[in-house]
Protein backbone atom coordinates (compact mmCIF):
# COMPACT_ATOMS: atom_id res chain seq x y z
CA UNK A 1 0.00 0.00 0.00
CA UNK A 2 1.71 3.14 -0.64
CA UNK A 3 2.26 5.20 2.23
CA UNK A 4 0.98 9.08 2.65
CA UNK A 5 0.84 10.89 5.92
CA UNK A 6 -1.89 13.68 6.28
CA UNK A 7 -0.98 16.73 8.45
CA UNK A 8 -3.28 19.40 9.88
CA UNK A 9 -1.10 22.89 10.88
CA UNK A 10 -2.40 25.96 12.20
CA UNK A 11 -2.54 27.35 8.70
CA UNK A 12 -3.74 24.23 6.43
CA UNK A 13 -3.81 21.13 5.72
CA UNK A 14 -0.70 19.20 4.09
CA UNK A 15 0.27 15.65 2.49
CA UNK A 16 3.62 13.89 2.74
CA UNK A 17 4.05 11.57 0.59
CA UNK A 18 7.01 9.20 -1.36
CA UNK A 19 7.94 11.07 -4.42
CA UNK A 20 11.17 8.60 -5.69
CA UNK A 21 11.52 7.49 -2.55
CA UNK A 22 11.32 10.56 -0.73
CA UNK A 23 9.66 11.42 1.72
CA UNK A 24 7.69 15.57 0.45
CA UNK A 25 5.23 17.57 1.62
CA UNK A 26 2.65 19.63 -0.76
CA UNK A 27 0.11 22.07 0.46
CA UNK A 28 -3.61 20.07 -0.20
CA UNK A 29 -5.57 22.53 0.80
CA UNK A 30 -7.48 25.08 4.10
CA UNK A 31 -4.61 27.00 3.57
CA UNK A 32 -4.83 29.95 6.38
CA UNK A 33 -7.12 28.30 8.08
CA UNK A 34 -6.30 25.85 11.46
CA UNK A 35 -6.42 22.17 10.76
CA UNK A 36 -6.89 20.24 13.99
CA UNK A 37 -6.87 16.67 12.85
CA UNK A 38 -6.92 15.23 9.07
CA UNK A 39 -8.10 11.52 8.90
CA UNK A 40 -9.62 9.10 6.15
CA UNK A 41 -12.68 7.31 6.81
CA UNK A 42 -11.15 3.73 5.95
CA UNK A 43 -14.47 2.49 4.90
CA UNK A 44 -15.77 4.77 2.59
CA UNK A 45 -12.25 6.42 1.87
CA UNK A 46 -13.84 9.98 2.44
CA UNK A 47 -11.05 12.49 3.93
CA UNK A 48 -12.07 14.75 6.75
CA UNK A 49 -10.36 17.61 8.30
CA UNK A 50 -11.77 19.25 11.83
CA UNK A 51 -11.11 22.76 11.01
CA UNK A 52 -10.83 25.91 13.34
CA UNK A 53 -11.79 29.05 11.50
CA UNK A 54 -11.61 31.62 14.31
CA UNK A 55 -13.81 34.30 13.50
CA UNK A 56 -16.14 31.70 11.63
CA UNK A 57 -16.53 29.12 14.04
CA UNK A 58 -15.58 24.82 13.65
CA UNK A 59 -16.54 23.70 11.10
CA UNK A 60 -16.25 20.03 8.98
CA UNK A 61 -14.28 20.03 5.21
CA UNK A 62 -14.40 16.98 3.62
CA UNK A 63 -12.83 15.47 0.38
CA UNK A 64 -14.36 12.33 -1.52
CA UNK A 65 -12.02 12.81 -4.38
CA UNK A 66 -8.83 12.15 -2.26
CA UNK A 67 -8.04 15.61 -1.56
CA UNK A 68 -8.18 16.91 -4.77
CA UNK A 69 -11.16 19.28 -3.68
CA UNK A 70 -12.81 20.25 -0.54
CA UNK A 71 -15.75 21.43 0.98
CA UNK A 72 -17.89 22.23 3.49
CA UNK A 73 -19.51 18.79 5.33
CA UNK A 74 -23.14 18.98 6.91
CA UNK A 75 -22.17 21.11 10.54
CA UNK A 76 -22.15 19.28 13.69
CA UNK A 77 -23.93 21.20 16.14
CA UNK A 78 -24.91 21.13 19.60
CA UNK A 79 -28.86 20.29 20.06
CA UNK A 80 -31.03 22.20 21.20
CA UNK A 81 -31.38 22.09 24.85
CA UNK A 82 -27.98 20.65 25.35
CA UNK A 83 -26.45 22.28 28.59
CA UNK A 84 -23.40 21.54 30.98
CA UNK A 85 -21.58 23.40 33.65
CA UNK A 86 -19.05 24.72 33.12
CA UNK A 87 -16.16 24.09 36.06
CA UNK A 88 -14.91 27.57 38.00
CA UNK A 89 -12.35 28.49 35.86
CA UNK A 90 -9.16 28.72 37.48
CA UNK A 91 -8.36 32.73 37.80
CA UNK A 92 -12.45 33.07 39.88
CA UNK A 93 -11.09 31.90 43.25
CA UNK A 94 -12.64 34.37 45.30
CA UNK A 95 -15.38 34.10 47.65
CA UNK A 96 -18.62 32.41 45.65
CA UNK A 97 -16.88 32.13 42.94
CA UNK A 98 -15.90 28.68 42.86
CA UNK A 99 -19.43 26.91 41.83
CA UNK A 100 -19.89 25.50 38.49
CA UNK A 101 -22.41 27.72 35.99
CA UNK A 102 -25.03 25.60 34.21
CA UNK A 103 -25.09 27.23 30.29
CA UNK A 104 -26.31 26.34 26.95
CA UNK A 105 -23.71 24.74 24.87
CA UNK A 106 -22.30 25.74 21.45
CA UNK A 107 -19.53 23.95 19.46
CA UNK A 108 -16.06 25.37 20.26
CA UNK A 109 -13.19 23.10 19.16
CA UNK A 110 -13.51 19.88 16.77
CA UNK A 111 -10.59 18.34 18.26
CA UNK A 112 -10.23 14.66 16.76
CA UNK A 113 -11.87 11.79 14.06
CA UNK A 114 -12.37 8.43 14.64
CA UNK A 115 -14.08 5.24 12.58
CA UNK A 116 -15.24 2.02 13.50
CA UNK A 117 -15.06 -1.09 11.13
CA UNK A 118 -18.79 -1.09 11.60
CA UNK A 119 -18.81 2.38 9.59
CA UNK A 120 -19.56 4.36 12.38
CA UNK A 121 -17.71 8.29 12.64
CA UNK A 122 -16.88 9.53 15.75
CA UNK A 123 -15.87 13.79 16.69
CA UNK A 124 -14.63 14.24 19.67
CA UNK A 125 -15.05 18.35 20.66
CA UNK A 126 -14.96 20.86 23.18
CA UNK A 127 -16.95 21.04 25.12
CA UNK A 128 -16.66 18.08 26.17
CA UNK A 129 -19.81 16.65 23.44
CA UNK A 130 -19.11 13.21 21.57
CA UNK A 131 -20.29 13.11 18.11
CA UNK A 132 -21.32 9.88 16.12
CA UNK A 133 -22.72 9.80 12.68
CA UNK A 134 -23.72 6.25 11.22
CA UNK A 135 -24.18 7.40 8.20
CA UNK A 136 -20.73 8.55 6.80
CA UNK A 137 -20.98 12.35 8.25
CA UNK A 138 -24.25 12.89 6.40
CA UNK A 139 -25.62 13.74 10.16
CA UNK A 140 -23.97 13.95 13.75
CA UNK A 141 -25.65 13.20 17.05
CA UNK A 142 -24.76 14.02 20.20
CA UNK A 143 -23.79 10.78 22.66
CA UNK A 144 -26.28 11.34 25.42
CA UNK A 145 -24.77 9.06 27.56
CA UNK A 146 -21.91 10.31 27.37
CA UNK A 147 -23.23 14.23 27.85
CA UNK A 148 -25.87 12.93 30.34
CA UNK A 149 -23.41 11.29 32.37
CA UNK A 150 -23.61 11.56 36.29
CA UNK A 151 -20.04 13.11 36.34
CA UNK A 152 -21.15 16.00 34.45
CA UNK A 153 -24.24 16.70 36.40
CA UNK A 154 -26.97 13.83 34.64
CA UNK A 155 -29.48 15.03 32.30
CA UNK A 156 -29.30 19.02 32.24
CA UNK A 157 -31.72 19.36 29.61
CA UNK A 158 -34.96 20.29 31.60
CA UNK A 159 -33.31 20.62 35.29
CA UNK A 160 -30.21 21.28 37.37
CA UNK A 161 -29.22 17.75 37.22
CA UNK A 162 -27.26 16.33 40.43
CA UNK A 163 -25.65 20.28 40.22
CA UNK A 164 -22.15 19.62 39.80
CA UNK A 165 -19.52 18.35 37.22
CA UNK A 166 -16.26 16.65 37.82
CA UNK A 167 -15.15 17.48 34.67
CA UNK A 168 -12.58 20.63 34.31
CA UNK A 169 -12.01 22.26 31.46
CA UNK A 170 -8.23 22.55 28.79
CA UNK A 171 -6.50 25.98 27.75
CA UNK A 172 -7.46 24.23 24.56
CA UNK A 173 -10.72 25.09 24.82
CA UNK A 174 -9.33 28.80 23.77
CA UNK A 175 -11.09 31.14 25.58
CA UNK A 176 -13.81 29.44 27.42
CA UNK A 177 -12.03 26.85 30.59
CA UNK A 178 -14.43 23.30 29.45
CA UNK A 179 -13.54 19.97 29.02
CA UNK A 180 -12.27 18.70 25.73
CA UNK A 181 -12.54 15.47 23.98
CA UNK A 182 -9.40 14.70 22.25
CA UNK A 183 -8.79 10.89 21.89
CA UNK A 184 -11.35 8.10 20.77
CA UNK A 185 -9.90 4.77 20.23
CA UNK A 186 -12.20 1.92 18.72
CA UNK A 187 -11.63 -1.95 19.75
CA UNK A 188 -10.79 -4.02 16.02
CA UNK A 189 -12.82 -6.40 17.39
CA UNK A 190 -15.86 -5.13 19.20
CA UNK A 191 -16.70 -1.78 17.81
CA UNK A 192 -18.96 -1.64 20.23
CA UNK A 193 -16.44 -0.81 22.94
CA UNK A 194 -14.78 2.46 22.71
CA UNK A 195 -12.26 4.52 24.99
CA UNK A 196 -12.29 8.06 25.79
CA UNK A 197 -10.11 10.64 26.96
CA UNK A 198 -10.75 14.01 28.44
CA UNK A 199 -8.97 17.20 29.25
CA UNK A 200 -9.48 16.95 32.20
CA UNK A 201 -11.62 14.22 33.41
CA UNK A 202 -9.52 11.09 32.57
CA UNK A 203 -10.60 8.24 30.58
CA UNK A 204 -13.81 6.47 29.87
CA UNK A 205 -15.50 3.16 28.34
CA UNK A 206 -18.50 2.15 26.84
CA UNK A 207 -18.69 -1.49 25.98
CA UNK A 208 -22.31 -1.12 24.52
CA UNK A 209 -21.69 1.32 21.65
CA UNK A 210 -21.98 4.44 23.76
CA UNK A 211 -25.35 3.84 25.86
CA UNK A 212 -23.74 3.52 28.59
CA UNK A 213 -19.85 4.84 29.99
CA UNK A 214 -17.61 3.85 33.34
CA UNK A 215 -14.68 5.84 34.26
CA UNK A 216 -11.38 3.97 33.83
CA UNK A 217 -8.95 6.23 35.92
CA UNK A 218 -7.43 3.17 38.70
CA UNK A 219 -4.22 3.56 38.75
CA UNK A 220 -3.60 6.78 37.24
CA UNK A 221 -2.26 9.81 39.88
CA UNK A 222 -3.10 13.41 39.62
CA UNK A 223 0.19 15.24 41.49
CA UNK A 224 -2.19 18.48 42.11
CA UNK A 225 -5.03 16.57 43.68
CA UNK A 226 -4.95 16.42 47.67
CA UNK A 227 -5.88 12.79 46.92
CA UNK A 228 -3.43 12.21 43.77
CA UNK A 229 -5.31 8.33 43.10
CA UNK A 230 -9.49 9.67 43.50
CA UNK A 231 -11.09 8.59 40.31
CA UNK A 232 -12.12 12.41 39.80
CA UNK A 233 -8.92 14.22 40.94
CA UNK A 234 -9.13 16.21 37.37
CA UNK A 235 -6.97 13.60 35.26
CA UNK A 236 -5.75 14.78 32.46
CA UNK A 237 -4.76 12.13 29.52
CA UNK A 238 -3.14 13.99 26.84
CA UNK A 239 -3.43 11.34 24.27
CA UNK A 240 -4.16 7.22 24.72
CA UNK A 241 -3.47 4.93 21.78
CA UNK A 242 -4.90 1.53 22.12
CA UNK A 243 -3.10 -1.70 20.28
CA UNK A 244 -5.22 -2.70 17.42
CA UNK A 245 -4.24 -6.31 18.06
CA UNK A 246 -4.49 -6.58 21.20
CA UNK A 247 -6.91 -3.73 22.78
CA UNK A 248 -5.93 -5.10 26.37
CA UNK A 249 -2.63 -3.25 25.91
CA UNK A 250 -3.72 0.78 26.36
CA UNK A 251 -0.81 3.66 26.56
CA UNK A 252 -1.13 6.81 28.12
CA UNK A 253 1.08 10.31 28.02
CA UNK A 254 -0.68 11.82 30.84
CA UNK A 255 0.34 15.41 32.40
CA UNK A 256 1.63 13.43 35.06
CA UNK A 257 3.89 10.77 33.73
CA UNK A 258 3.28 8.03 31.39
CA UNK A 259 0.99 5.05 32.69
CA UNK A 260 0.16 1.64 30.32
CA UNK A 261 -2.79 -0.43 30.93
CA UNK A 262 -2.81 -4.32 30.44
CA UNK A 263 -6.26 -5.15 31.20
CA UNK A 264 -7.86 -2.66 28.94
CA UNK A 265 -7.88 0.44 30.76
CA UNK A 266 -9.47 -1.01 33.91
CA UNK A 267 -6.09 -0.18 36.02
CA UNK A 268 -3.22 1.86 34.81
CA UNK A 269 0.46 1.42 36.44
CA UNK A 270 2.80 4.64 35.84
CA UNK A 271 5.88 3.39 33.86
CA UNK A 272 7.52 6.81 33.43
CA UNK A 273 11.53 6.99 34.19
CA UNK A 274 12.42 10.78 34.54
CA UNK A 275 15.88 10.10 34.93
CA UNK A 276 15.51 8.97 31.28
CA UNK A 277 13.64 11.86 30.05
CA UNK A 278 10.56 9.94 30.12
CA UNK A 279 7.60 11.51 31.75
CA UNK A 280 6.38 14.73 30.63
CA UNK A 281 4.56 15.07 27.10
CA UNK A 282 1.78 14.97 24.84
CA UNK A 283 1.37 12.14 22.29
CA UNK A 284 1.92 8.59 22.22
CA UNK A 285 2.02 5.51 19.58
CA UNK A 286 1.95 2.05 20.14
CA UNK A 287 3.13 -0.51 17.49
CA UNK A 288 0.48 -2.45 15.25
CA UNK A 289 2.79 -5.66 15.90
CA UNK A 290 3.41 -5.48 19.64
CA UNK A 291 1.49 -3.72 22.57
CA UNK A 292 4.47 -3.43 24.71
CA UNK A 293 6.69 -1.33 22.04
CA UNK A 294 5.47 2.79 22.47
CA UNK A 295 7.07 5.78 21.54
CA UNK A 296 6.87 8.98 22.89
CA UNK A 297 8.23 12.19 22.68
CA UNK A 298 8.73 13.80 25.90
CA UNK A 299 8.92 17.43 26.50
CA UNK A 300 10.84 18.89 29.84
CA UNK A 301 7.96 19.52 32.00
CA UNK A 302 4.68 21.09 32.52
CA UNK A 303 6.59 24.43 33.66
CA UNK A 304 9.05 24.08 30.99
CA UNK A 305 7.13 22.90 27.91
CA UNK A 306 9.75 22.55 25.29
CA UNK A 307 12.90 19.69 24.46
CA UNK A 308 14.87 18.80 27.15
CA UNK A 309 18.54 20.66 27.68
CA UNK A 310 17.26 21.81 23.42
CA UNK A 311 18.10 18.45 22.22
CA UNK A 312 14.95 16.58 20.27
CA UNK A 313 14.82 13.06 20.93
CA UNK A 314 11.77 10.02 20.50
CA UNK A 315 11.54 7.43 23.74
CA UNK A 316 10.73 3.91 22.78
CA UNK A 317 10.17 1.28 24.87
CA UNK A 318 9.91 -2.16 23.68
CA UNK A 319 9.05 -4.58 27.30
CA UNK A 320 5.61 -2.46 27.90
CA UNK A 321 7.35 0.31 29.93
CA UNK A 322 9.76 -1.33 32.38
CA UNK A 323 13.17 0.19 29.80
CA UNK A 324 13.32 3.10 27.66
CA UNK A 325 15.29 4.19 24.42
CA UNK A 326 16.07 7.79 23.51
CA UNK A 327 16.17 8.08 19.25
CA UNK A 328 18.02 11.42 18.73
CA UNK A 329 20.04 10.06 14.83
CA UNK A 330 18.71 12.49 12.67
CA UNK A 331 16.97 14.73 14.76
CA UNK A 332 18.12 18.29 15.62
CA UNK A 333 20.41 18.21 18.89
CA UNK A 334 21.09 21.94 19.52
CA UNK A 335 18.89 24.76 20.21
CA UNK A 336 15.82 22.52 18.98
CA UNK A 337 13.01 23.64 21.19
CA UNK A 338 10.21 21.91 19.27
CA UNK A 339 7.13 21.14 20.81
CA UNK A 340 4.86 18.12 19.77
CA UNK A 341 1.44 18.08 20.25
CA UNK A 342 -1.24 15.05 21.60
CA UNK A 343 -1.99 14.38 17.49
CA UNK A 344 1.15 14.94 15.99
CA UNK A 345 3.29 11.75 16.80
CA UNK A 346 1.92 8.23 14.57
CA UNK A 347 3.09 5.49 13.15
CA UNK A 348 2.21 2.29 10.18
CA UNK A 349 4.17 -0.55 10.10
CA UNK A 350 7.80 0.37 10.70
CA UNK A 351 7.49 4.30 9.84
CA UNK A 352 6.47 7.12 12.28
CA UNK A 353 6.26 10.47 11.62
CA UNK A 354 5.77 13.39 14.37
CA UNK A 355 5.40 17.73 13.08
CA UNK A 356 6.38 20.39 15.85
CA UNK A 357 4.94 23.84 17.02
CA UNK A 358 7.96 24.73 14.98
CA UNK A 359 6.92 23.27 11.97
CA UNK A 360 9.48 20.76 11.63
CA UNK A 361 8.72 17.40 10.37
CA UNK A 362 10.27 14.11 10.64
CA UNK A 363 9.88 10.80 9.39
CA UNK A 364 11.84 7.45 10.86
CA UNK A 365 11.28 4.71 8.27
CA UNK A 366 13.29 2.11 10.95
CA UNK A 367 11.02 2.04 13.63
CA UNK A 368 12.56 5.45 14.92
CA UNK A 369 16.16 4.25 15.00
CA UNK A 370 16.86 7.00 12.57
CA UNK A 371 15.04 10.10 11.54
CA UNK A 372 14.68 12.35 7.95
CA UNK A 373 13.70 15.74 8.09
CA UNK A 374 10.98 16.18 5.72
CA UNK A 375 10.38 19.95 6.56
CA UNK A 376 11.46 22.66 8.44
CA UNK A 377 8.86 25.47 7.68
CA UNK A 378 5.25 24.51 8.09
CA UNK A 379 3.05 26.07 9.81
CA UNK A 380 2.71 24.82 13.70
CA UNK A 381 1.61 21.15 13.27
CA UNK A 382 -1.16 19.86 15.07
CA UNK A 383 -1.84 15.98 14.00
CA UNK A 384 0.08 13.51 11.71
CA UNK A 385 -1.67 10.73 10.36
CA UNK A 386 -0.90 7.99 8.12
CA UNK A 387 -4.03 7.43 5.28
CA UNK B 1 -34.97 46.32 0.51
CA UNK B 2 -32.28 46.00 2.91
CA UNK B 3 -28.43 45.50 0.75
CA UNK B 4 -25.93 43.47 2.78
CA UNK B 5 -22.41 43.75 2.78
CA UNK B 6 -19.84 41.11 3.71
CA UNK B 7 -16.47 41.20 4.30
CA UNK B 8 -13.97 39.66 1.38
CA UNK B 9 -13.04 36.50 4.17
CA UNK B 10 -16.72 34.97 3.42
CA UNK B 11 -16.75 34.92 -0.05
CA UNK B 12 -13.85 32.62 0.31
CA UNK B 13 -16.24 29.92 1.50
CA UNK B 14 -19.53 31.18 -0.33
CA UNK B 15 -17.88 32.06 -3.93
CA UNK B 16 -21.07 32.32 -5.13
CA UNK B 17 -22.15 35.37 -3.56
CA UNK B 18 -18.57 37.21 -4.94
CA UNK B 19 -19.91 40.05 -6.85
CA UNK B 20 -23.39 40.22 -6.34
CA UNK B 21 -25.72 43.00 -4.93
CA UNK B 22 -27.17 40.80 -1.92
CA UNK B 23 -30.70 42.76 -1.70
CA UNK B 24 -32.69 40.56 0.76
CA UNK B 25 -36.81 40.69 2.58
CA UNK B 26 -35.78 41.28 6.36
CA UNK B 27 -37.17 43.95 8.98
CA UNK B 28 -34.62 42.67 11.38
CA UNK B 29 -31.08 41.16 11.69
CA UNK B 30 -32.39 37.46 12.33
CA UNK B 31 -34.03 37.99 8.60
CA UNK B 32 -31.30 38.92 7.33
CA UNK B 33 -29.32 36.08 8.68
CA UNK B 34 -32.16 33.84 7.78
CA UNK B 35 -32.04 35.58 4.21
CA UNK B 36 -28.76 35.17 3.19
CA UNK B 37 -29.17 31.09 4.72
CA UNK B 38 -31.70 30.94 2.33
CA UNK B 39 -28.64 32.60 -0.65
CA UNK B 40 -25.68 30.26 0.80
CA UNK B 41 -27.03 27.39 2.78
CA UNK B 42 -24.62 27.56 5.60
CA UNK B 43 -23.52 30.78 6.10
CA UNK B 44 -25.63 30.93 9.00
CA UNK B 45 -23.53 28.70 11.31
CA UNK B 46 -20.28 30.91 9.70
CA UNK B 47 -21.85 33.99 11.51
CA UNK B 48 -23.75 32.90 14.29
CA UNK B 49 -23.46 29.58 16.54
CA UNK B 50 -26.13 27.01 17.01
CA UNK B 51 -28.34 29.00 19.95
CA UNK B 52 -27.86 31.71 16.67
CA UNK B 53 -26.74 34.27 18.64
CA UNK B 54 -23.56 36.27 16.95
CA UNK B 55 -20.05 34.43 16.96
CA UNK B 56 -17.62 36.29 19.77
CA UNK B 57 -15.22 37.80 16.84
CA UNK B 58 -18.15 38.49 14.62
CA UNK B 59 -19.12 42.12 13.94
CA UNK B 60 -22.74 42.91 12.44
CA UNK B 61 -23.37 46.73 11.48
CA UNK B 62 -26.63 48.77 10.53
CA UNK B 63 -25.25 51.30 8.55
CA UNK B 64 -22.36 53.07 10.81
CA UNK B 65 -23.81 51.56 14.21
CA UNK B 66 -23.24 48.01 15.09
CA UNK B 67 -25.86 45.96 16.22
CA UNK B 68 -26.92 46.21 20.19
CA UNK B 69 -28.85 42.69 20.31
CA UNK B 70 -26.04 39.84 19.59
CA UNK B 71 -28.03 36.97 21.28
CA UNK B 72 -31.07 36.92 19.95
CA UNK B 73 -30.75 39.58 16.47
CA UNK B 74 -33.69 41.73 16.95
CA UNK B 75 -32.10 45.13 15.58
CA UNK B 76 -34.99 46.48 13.37
CA UNK B 77 -33.49 46.94 9.76
CA UNK B 78 -34.86 49.24 7.11
CA UNK B 79 -35.77 49.25 3.27
CA UNK B 80 -33.51 51.14 2.86
CA UNK B 81 -30.46 50.03 5.44
CA UNK B 82 -27.37 48.71 4.47
CA UNK B 83 -25.75 46.07 6.68
CA UNK B 84 -22.67 44.80 6.96
CA UNK B 85 -21.50 41.62 8.34
CA UNK B 86 -17.13 41.79 9.11
CA UNK B 87 -15.07 40.14 11.48
CA UNK B 88 -14.10 42.08 14.46
CA UNK B 89 -10.74 43.23 14.56
CA UNK B 90 -9.53 42.20 18.11
CA UNK B 91 -6.56 43.55 17.66
CA UNK B 92 -3.05 42.66 16.50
Amino acid sequence: MKQRILVGTRKGTFFVERVNGAWQPRLAGHIGAGVNYVARDPVRGTLWAALGHGHWGAKLSRSSDDGATWTDAPQLKYPEGARHYLPPPPSETGPGEGAPTLKPATLLKLWCLAFGKDGRMYVGTIPGGLFTSEDGGESFALNRGLWDHESRGGDLTTGPGNGTTKWFGTPAAEGEFTPGIHSIEVDPRDPQRVLIAVSTAGVLETMDGGRTWSVRNRGLTMDYSPDPSDEWAGHDPHAIALYPGQPEHVWQQNHCGVFKSDDGAATWRKVSVPEVGVHFGFPVAVDAKNGRTAWLVPGQSDMQRTTIDSGLFVARTEDGGATWQQLRRGLPQENAFDVVYRHALHNQGDTLAFGSTTGNLFVSDDRGDSWTTVANNLPPVYSVRFA
Amino acid sequence: MPQVELTRHLYQFFPTLEGRRLEVEATSIAEVIAAMEALAPGIAFYVCDERGRLRQHVNVFIGTARVTDRATLTDPVEPSSRVSIIQALSGG
